[in-house]
């Protein structure tokens, strides 16, 4: 299986690239995990975020912007992914607060990170996974993906910055 | 004939324009079966233009937006012109930042100016002439 394998070499690779460190320095003011398993908890989850954002102290564009990033994540992981989950964090309030979004999937992983992270970009009609797009709405942004095992997206969006 | 399940999103016939507005609550089935809706409108009102007010939506992610894109074409393809109005400026702002910038589908500030541009004129009385009287 030459496909497999080369498929498989590919995601080792991204593997191998550490996840990039997003926000932890901040330690958040708790966790909700919500299940991405339905179309019905797309809508859910975006509620979820919506509040936390209010709750973090963002102002109405940037509770859109983060609200839409999680949007487009939360669709990658129950579209690509056969489903996951998305954790919210609301890292400190006000100025210095932010919010974090982590979302997971166990499905086929993204063979290829780079194309995967320009599609939107280049072709602008949302054909792409929106990972592009959601990585320029949010501050901070981490992709762990192994081709077989699933794809972890973190994903900061700080107040003021 | 299966009667697909109806999306919910209410279509109105002004003339020969439709007049229709999208709603946060839309899951992605509902906002294809509204595509499959508002084509068969164009086609059995015999359209010229749509009306899509987005007025209520908080937020457009790639999907809503290309939902719009290709509804903006397929009524293009039926004669028919499609207005998209009223889009909220955080709403604006962020679908620039996502990188879509909905090429090809025309749009309008508000609903009315929409339907100005669709040919709909605001007249100041009724057409009786009894102006007002359900307002008081």
């Amino acid at each position: 299986m030459t496909l497999y394998d080369e498929a498989f070499a590919r995601g080792a690779r991204h593997a191998d690239a550490p996840l990039r460190p997003v926000g932890l320095d901040v330690a958040p003011d708790g966790a909700q995990t919500h299940a991405v398993m339905s179309e019905q908890d797309l809508l859910t989850v975006r509620h979820a975020v919506r509040s936390a954002t209010v709750a973090a102290g963002f102002a109405l564009v940037d509770q859109t912007r983060i609200v839409t990033a999680a949007s487009e994540l939360a669709r990658n992981a129950y579209v690509h992914g056969g489903g996951g989950s998305l954790t919210i964090e609301v890292l400190g309030h006000g100025a210095r607060g932010g919010v974090r979004l982590t979302v997971r999937d166990n499905g086929p992983g993204i063979p290829d990170l780079d194309k995967a992270l320009t599609d939107g970009w280049t072709t602008g009609t949302g054909l792409g996974h929106g990972l592009g797009g959601a990585r320029r709405l949010m501050h901070e942004f981490g992709v762990d993906t192994t081709v077989g095992e699933g794809t972890t997206v973190t994903a900061v969006r700080w107040n003021n910055r | 004939m299966n009667a697909p399940r109806p999306s919910a999103v209410p279509i109105l016939r002004l003339g020969d324009v439709l007049v229709t507005g999208l709603l946060n609550e839309l899951d992605d089935t509902s906002a294809l079966t509204f595509t499959d809706e508002l084509t068969e409108r164009i086609v059995a009102d015999g359209a010229r233009g749509v009306l899509i007010d987005v007025s209520r939506l908080d937020l457009i992610d790639s999907f809503v937006a290309r939902t719009l894109t290709e509804l903006a074409t397929m009524a293009r393809l039926l004669g028919a012109r499609v207005i998209v109005a009223g889009m909220r400026p955080a709403v604006a702002i962020t679908l620039v930042e996502l990188g879509l910038q909905l090429k090809g589908v025309e749009t309008a500030l508000n609903a009315e100016q929409g339907m100005h541009a669709l040919g709909w004129q605001q007249t100041a009385r009724s057409p009786r002439g009894d102006a007002y009287d359900a307002l008081r």
